[in-house]
């Protein structure tokens, strides 16, 4: 149905699409769990938070699940390397991921307060580290990240995890550390009542600010640092690897597809007018509406990032040559072609579920709720 | 260069951190059913005795649930981070499974718990169960799929080798998809989380018929194991069976390491029960045998002769011979596409192409590698022979004793009489975790049996590995078990606690 170039394309979008989906769903739970020690001040307070995301941490965390097993069939080089040589980020990212299904599922299953404790702290570190490593990981990107292939396709990492944790790159991380927590804050703002609603309020209002300054300064070293250029690439159509094109590093190429199609700069406008859409509303109590433009921010950043990047997904700062691109990183026509059906059958299948399932438990969680059901919720 | 203590390390990464997973996925697959059955029985009796059934072992299904999350996180990761290359082999076609697991399955589970654990309040009777079922469901969707890419693993079907990408792609999706590896697999190990589940009801109710509490509750959730576990039971022998005749298909060099016969057999082989296995001299020092079994089981038929592993590594030398060929072709082809002696070569060797990459263990330069270090691939291209023999002679003991096990115990329910049966109650509990022992004995098999291969005659696992130092495996090892550990006290901890409070749990002011 389509042609290879269309379907590699597609399957750019549709990478971006699951991460903004992540940034969205499972972004508002661990906006959630980042808050839980600093706007909980009772345990009362943790557990009407916890439960404003209890029947649907799990079903947004699949999200992520997905995405990581999408990059493996759509774009199986850039699983490889950059799951590999970013060894340690992505371990981190797992033990702290791990404390949140058992934080959830065990902290209110026995009423010691040193228990409770424990697990409110592992479930805000591990809602809080991903959404900084997300960012140190995307700025990184940004950088390029030392690795080469050989002729065989193996690919060598020679960084170090330090490394990854430059200036430009904790900047990145607190784009995407303050984008997760507002997405939660809005939530909490819209689910809860009360003195704690007032908090997540305020919080949620801090937080539009912090992420506004912070994508300002993010694009502003972005337009000074050097970007990668394809030079010279065989048709993008065919079946490529990585080795078969040339990449230069010129300043200020990151901005070259804005400046291309000016038309994009509406992308991370439309940031702006989120995280400015999310603190006014929030100001005036309009709290759904502060929830939409906080995800439309989630949405627009995200796109930013891949747009600037564009067709560049993991460039190589050691071997620009062997820099991963959405052209020729890519599974075959045959995978990209199945997993596309698939897509698109099963997407629309979960966005109905997963809608219906907040339909089904929307409403105010409430302390006299809590108390009230003390065994039955989390 | 490969570092071969990196590729140690990280296979013993994998299998630890696969066998964690597995501790929780069986409990998972088999209590997800039977809480349908028991919430179906609710729905349609109106008894709340099954509603308190349901909630109640719905919360250990929850407190296992947690770890089974958890767990099985890393294992969606792991294959980018510690098999670089093996993602980068095979993703093309090892990947399509997974993603689909995620969109198709494990979205559906995950959304549906929610509702599962929150949801009885503010669902009908009826959308209650179906959301219980739709979780079940879920969860042994995810099942194929995860079957589908380890049956891919076991037998490579569907894809061809690419050139320009140097990997493996996908040529057909409905054949990956309908491998025979893939179903006798699939329902060989969902039906053994069946057993595990249902083990798993029958023993804690045991203990409560065994104490003289939570009588009615105990004695409905035995008859409810029972009859599933007897189910369960039958359909994994019989898969068990089916799949080791797909085995005998694709894999021989499985099957006669699982049997330790070192010599081909006249048709049909017998069956070596038990034997004293001697790896050093390629014999049995000696064996009690039945006649014709293994040939039975294995070809269908009494005239079909099966190779022992003298015969299949010398089998191998051929084709790893042959494999280098391909592979230097190969390598020629790349730096000259034109080359029309080379493309002959490599279109008449392509096939072993896998197997000329087993010699890169021992001569990373292909063209330099002697025949004494062909012979040395040879040898190796069987897996040891006493690991597979008893893991798998484990797994199958168990399979029965646990045959007999709910056969006494679905009778006795039928009879109604199980709670005089103090010795069948102990039974039931003391059992709880063999389906356990049984299942990682099977995985030991499958996966220890397919070595020296990630994926079977395709990628040797010494090339799989991704090029980490060997201190980011030790320190990563050591992560993964430490926090594995803590998370599995903290389970097992209020596994305990839930399972001895029992029904009781469910009330305010309890816990």
């Amino acid at each position: 149905m389509f042609d290879y170039e269309t379907l590699k394309l597609i399957w750019w979008l549709l990478v971006g699409v699951l991460l903004i989906g992540f940034a969205i769903m499972d972004g508002h739970d661990m906006g959630v769990g980042t808050l839980l020690p600093i706007l909980g001040k009772d345990d009362t307070d943790r557990r009407v938070m916890i439960n404003t995301v209890a029947p649907h941490w799990d079903g947004n965390q699949v999200w992520f699940i997905t995405a990581g097993g999408a990059i493996f069939a759509a774009w199986p080089f850039v699983y490889a390397t950059a799951f590999s040589g970013l060894y340690w980020a992505l371990l981190l990212v797992l033990f702290a991921l791990f404390f949140r299904p058992v934080g959830f599922e065990y902290r209110s299953k026995l009423p010691n307060p040193a228990w409770r404790s424990a697990w409110d702290w592992g479930l805000f570190a591990g809602s809080a580290v991903p959404a900084l490593v997300f960012g140190v990981a995307f700025g990184n990107l940004f950088l390029g990240v030392p690795f080469r292939l050989d002729e065989t396709m193996r690919s060598f990492y020679s960084g170090s995890f330090w490394a990854l944790l430059n200036p430009f790159a904790l900047l990145v991380g607190v784009v995407s550390l303050s984008l997760l927590t507002l997405q939660g804050a809005t939530f909490l703002a819209h689910r809860t009542e009360g003195a704690l609603q007032a908090r997540a309020k305020l919080a949620g209002s801090v937080l539009a600010v912090v992420l506004l300054l912070a994508f300002s300064g993010a694009g502003f070293v972005v337009s000074r640092i050097d970007g990668y250029v394809i030079q010279s690439i065989p048709d993008v159509g065919g079946v490529l690897n990585p080795l078969m094109k040339e990449v230069v590093r010129q300043p200020g190429a990151w901005f070259g597809n804005f400046n291309k199609a000016p038309v994009l700069w509406l992308i991370p406008a439309l940031a702006y007018v989120g995280a400015i859409g999310a603190l006014v509303a929030l100001r005036v109590g309009r709290t759904l509406f502060a929830f939409v433009g906080s995800s439309l921010a989630c949405l627009s950043v995200i796109l930013t990032a891949g747009v600037a990047l564009f067709p560049f997904v993991l460039p190589s700062s050691e071997l620009p040559k062997a820099s991963l691109t959405a052209w020729d990183a890519t599974s075959s026509y045959v995978t990209l072609n199945v997993m596309l059906w698939v897509a698109l059958i099963f997407t629309p299948i979960v966005l109905a579920y997963t809608g219906w399932a907040y339909r089904v438990m929307a409403g105010t969680v409430t302390r006299d709720y809590i108390k009230a059901n003390d065994k039955a919720l989390y | 260069m490969i570092d071969s203590t990196v590729v140690d390390l990280s296979r013993l990464q994998f299998a630890a951190t696969a066998m964690y997973h597995f501790i929780f996925v069986p409990l998972t697959l088999g209590l997800s059913w039977l809480l349908v059955v028991m919430e179906t029985a609710y729905v349609m009796s109106g008894k709340e005795i099954y509603r308190d059934m349901t909630k109640f072992w719905g919360k250990l299904y929850g407190i296992n649930f947690a770890l089974g999350v958890t767990t099985g996180i890393t294992m969606e990761f792991q294959f980018g981070t510690n098999w670089a290359y093996y993602s980068h082999y095979v993703g093309d076609i090892f990947g399509a499974p997974l993603a689909i697991e995620g969109l198709m399955a494990f979205f559906l589970e995950s959304t549906m718990v929610g509702l599962f654990f929150f949801g009885w309040n503010r669902l009908s009777k009826g959308g209650h169960l179906a959301v219980t079922m739709l979780m079940a469901l879920g969860t042994n969707l995810s099942a194929v799929l995860i079957l589908i890419a380890n049956g891919w693993m076991q037998d490579p079907v569907g894809s061809v080798f690419n050139p320009v990408t140097m990997r493996m792609e996908l040529v057909d999706f409905w054949a990956l998809v309908f491998n025979p590896a893939a179903q006798a697999k699939f329902v060989h190990t969902v039906a053994a989380g069946y057993v595990a589940g249902s083990l798993f009801v029958l023993g804690i109710s045991s203990w409560y018929l065994l104490k003289g509490v939570h009588i009615e509750f105990a004695r409905r959730s035995f008859r409810v194991a029972a009859a599933f576990g007897v189910a369960g039971v039958l359909s994994v022998i019989v898969l068990g069976d089916e799949s080791g005749y797909a085995v005998s298909e694709s894999q021989k060099s499985k099957l006669a390491a699982i049997e330790a016969m070192w010599e081909t057999e006249p048709a049909p082989a017998g069956f070596n029960l038990i034997a004293s296995i001697n790896e050093a001299e390629q014999k049995n020092d000696w064996a009690i045998r039945v006649p014709y079994v293994l040939g039975l089981i294995a070809t269908r038929s009494t005239s079909e002769t099966l190779p022992g592993i003298r015969e299949i590594r010398a089998e191998n030398r051929l084709r790893i011979e042959n494999g280098v060929q391909a592979n230097l072709a190969l390598e020629t082809l790349r730096r000259d596409p034109q080359d029309e002696m080379a493309r002959s070569t490599f279109e008449k060797h392509q096939k072993d192409l896998g197997y000329g990459l087993l010699v890169k263990q021992y001569s990373p330069d292909l063209s330099q590698a002697t025949p004494a270090q062909l012979d040395r691939a040879a040898h190796d291209s069987v897996p040891r022979v006493a690991p597979l023999f008893w893991s798998f002679r484990v797994m199958v003991g168990l399979g029965f004793a646990m045959l007999v096990l709910f056969a006494v115990a679905l009778w006795s329910s039928i009879r109604n009489n199980f709670q005089q049966k103090p010795w069948l109650l102990k039974w039931a509990l003391y059992f709880i975790p063999a389906p356990w022992i049984a299942i990682h004995s099977g995985w030991l098999v499958a996966e220890y049996g397919r070595q020296p291969w990630t994926v079977f005659g395709t990628l040797p696992t010494y090339l799989s590995a991704s090029s980490l130092s060997a201190a980011s495996l030790w320190g990563s090892i050591a992560g993964f078990v430490g926090f594995y550990t803590l998370l599995l006290i903290a389970e097992m901890y209020l596994m305990f606690k839930y399972a001895r409070l029992g029904p009781v749990a469910l009330q305010p002011n309890q816990a």
